[in-house]
């Protein structure tokens, strides 16, 4: 085992900067992490089984119950509800990343990514890009299912796609703000219950699963403003799944008016914001 | 000329826990520093301020010759690190997680490669390189670490109780490797509760103890500060005490101690081997029958002792976890009073 600091002037570390490094080391994490998915696929198929499960006992539960301007025609409820579940799942990511983000702090391995001169930014970057790919996969099954429930869309294949996008940009936005409850807490239990907790008010008040008609009007200002309502309504937009006895907005906010945009913006900003200060946190992680 | 490591009045504080209280290191190139120290002392702190993970409330630092504080990313480029917990993905495979450190060290995916390879070679991990590390023992989870601690060779390393846990073979053969290294020129900075492991890889040592230095010098220079050598001699028969009392008394440096049941005399002495020869004769001469004879030195538990006034007590967790918990005790309990 000698000599093992001599055979190393061979390797001279790349001379590299800025973007470059930042892409290139994202990405080293990123595989980092999809190899650990992998390894542990029973952390995806739990992914799974919550929002299938949602699909199923909200379309026979509620189906014929819910009535959407004015029907409860279980069909037309399908179509409203498909966009909201899907949404909601992808803002589960959120507990994923803070899990996983927890859980390398505990161990001991974001010491590790921190004493390697690395881009700043590519250990969260990595992990939330990696995230990214499992909502992915996670959607095109619940897509599946939803198609097989009954669900159907009424636009071409271009702006259905382009509503996944919108859901997908969501997903990865939140897993920003999961990013930094990960960093933030002590265990990888907390960050699970802490990433997860507020993401029940957060979706239930909101357009997803009712119209919001037939809430009080506080709660329907908070659920027109929700970032979340918004990707709701561009995605139903997108899907054509848009209900012609629902108003696009009972209170007249302008997310509710403009829902793609507003989507866009939202996802964007809440990327802008926590991205920051997850980075920053990371930086000073002061364990 | 500063050296590899450098460091000047540093001070961390974690609420009320002083971690770190003005301490000075300096560590020539191509030596072993041994940093001693008990739970809470502040040994991970300082292993923590000069690997760039925490920022110091005050004080300078050079790693390689490169300001810690202004430049820390030059410094990481030239730092290896190993610590207490062995920081290796346990999803991921021996070979996958040196080739994802290698990257991270800026190397290219096929140097990386590479690199992974000889390394496992070299730690004798070949033969488990592509299972996951969840399924190393210990001992090799340690090697692992330490390997991706040398991905790219780094002039200065610093290790963090790097055997704390493991049991004596694989300690005996990390301490092999860490002995290899420093021979091929690697500066190291070695924190330890292991007086064993200080005494046998550092070149010189420091005494931390609630985040100050209180000692430093080589393990003999320690040892003689604490008192030095002492002679003990245990004889045959009961009756030949006395004898052996006033030979001791003529030749030794001070009083004798004698337990009656082990028939064990201890004296002080200066003069070493020679004076021991020189007893030897003289109790001979008394006709004294002896059955055991030995020149003790003071182990570093004995100058740990004389300078903390405590043992140096081994515990499962680090030290900054303690003062953390301390802090954060504190911190709790002055919330509770605002409460109030």
């Amino acid at each position: 085992m000698s000599a093992i600091a001599k055979d190393a002037p061979a390797l001279v570390p790349r001379p590299a900067g800025g973007i470059t490094k930042s892409v290139r080391d994202s990405l080293v994490v990123a595989k980092r992490n999809l190899i650990r998915m992998t390894r542990i696929p029973e952390m995806v198929i739990f992914g799974l089984i919550q929002p299938i499960m949602f699909v199923v006992l909200f379309t026979y539960v509620f189906g014929g119950s819910i009535s959407i301007g004015g029907s409860t025609d279980p069909q037309l409820y399908k179509e409203f509800l498909m966009a909201g579940i899907f949404a909601q799942t992808v803002t589960f990511a959120t507990a994923g990343a803070g899990a996983g983000i927890a859980d390398d702090m505990h161990k001991g391995l974001i010491d590790r990514f921190r004493s390697l001169p690395m881009a700043r930014g590519a250990v969260l970057t990595g992990r939330t890009l990696a995230d990214l790919v499992q909502t992915t996969l996670t959607l095109v099954v619940l897509a599946g299912v939803a198609l097989i429930v009954g669900w159907r869309t009424h636009e071409n294949l271009a702006k259905v796609i382009c509503g996944f996008l919108l859901l997908l940009l969501l997903g990865y936005a939140f897993s920003w703000i999961g990013a930094l409850i990960g960093l933030s807490v002590r265990t990888p239990e907390a960050a699970t219950s802490g990433g997860l907790i507020w993401l029940f008010p957060l979706t239930f008040i909101s357009n997803a699963f009712v119209p919001v008609t037939g809430m009080p009007t506080f709660l329907q200002h908070v659920a027109e403003w929700n970032p979340f309502s918004a990707t709701v309504a561009g995605a139903r937009e997108l899907f054509g799944n848009t209900m012609p006895g629902v108003p696009k907005s009972v209170t007249g906010a302008w997310p509710m008016e403009h829902p793609i945009l507003a989507s866009v913006i939202w996802s964007v900003l809440i990327i802008v914001v926590f991205r920051t200060l997850a980075v920053r946190k990371y930086r000073s992680a002061a364990v | 000329m500063p050296g590899a490591i450098h460091a000047e009045g540093l001070v961390k504080t974690f609420g009320d826990v002083r971690a770190l209280d003005g301490v000075d290191l300096d560590v020539p190139e191509g030596t072993v520093l041994g940093l001693l120290g008990p739970n809470g002392a502040g040994k991970t702190t300082a292993v923590r301020v000069l690997t760039t993970l925490l920022r110091p409330d005050s004080g300078t630092a050079f790693v390689a010759g490169i300001d810690v504080l202004k430049k820390p990313d030059d410094v990481r480029r030239s730092i290896g690190l190993s610590g207490q917990f062995a920081a290796v993905d346990e999803y991921l495979t021996g070979r996958e997680n040196l080739q994802m450190v290698g990257q991270l060290y800026q190397l290219t995916a096929r140097d990386a490669k590479a690199r992974a390879g000889v390394l496992l070679d070299r730690f004798n991990l070949g033969d488990a390189a592509d299972r996951t590390a969840k399924t190393y023992s210990g001992g090799m989870r340690r090697r692992l670490d330490l390997a991706a601690a040398l991905v790219v060779s780094p002039p200065v390393m610093f290790m963090d109780e790097p055997t704390t846990g493991l049991d004596p073979r694989n300690r005996q053969q990390l301490w092999d490797v860490i002995e290899d290294l420093v021979a091929g020129g690697t500066t190291l900075l070695l924190t330890t509760q292991y007086l064993e492991e200080a005494d046998r890889l550092a070149h010189d040592i420091c005494v931390i103890d609630h985040g100050k230095v209180i000692a430093r010098g080589t393990s003999d220079q320690l040892k003689a500060r604490t008192g030095g050598e002492r002679v003990e001699v245990v004889v045959h028969r009961p009756d030949e005490i006395e004898r052996a009392r006033s030979v001791l008394t003529a030749l030794g440096k001070g009083e004798v101690t004698v337990v009656q049941l082990s028939r064990k005399l201890t004296v002080p002495v200066s003069g070493g081997a020679k004076l021991l020869a020189e007893i030897i004769r003289d109790l001979d001469a008394q006709g004294v029958e002896i059955d055991d004879i030995a020149l003790r030195r003071p182990t570093l538990d004995d100058v740990f002792l004389s300078l903390t006034g405590h043992a140096a007590e081994v515990h499962e967790n680090g030290d900054e976890e303690s003062a953390r918990a301390q802090a954060e005790r504190s911190t709790d309990a002055r919330s509770k009073e605002d409460t109030r």
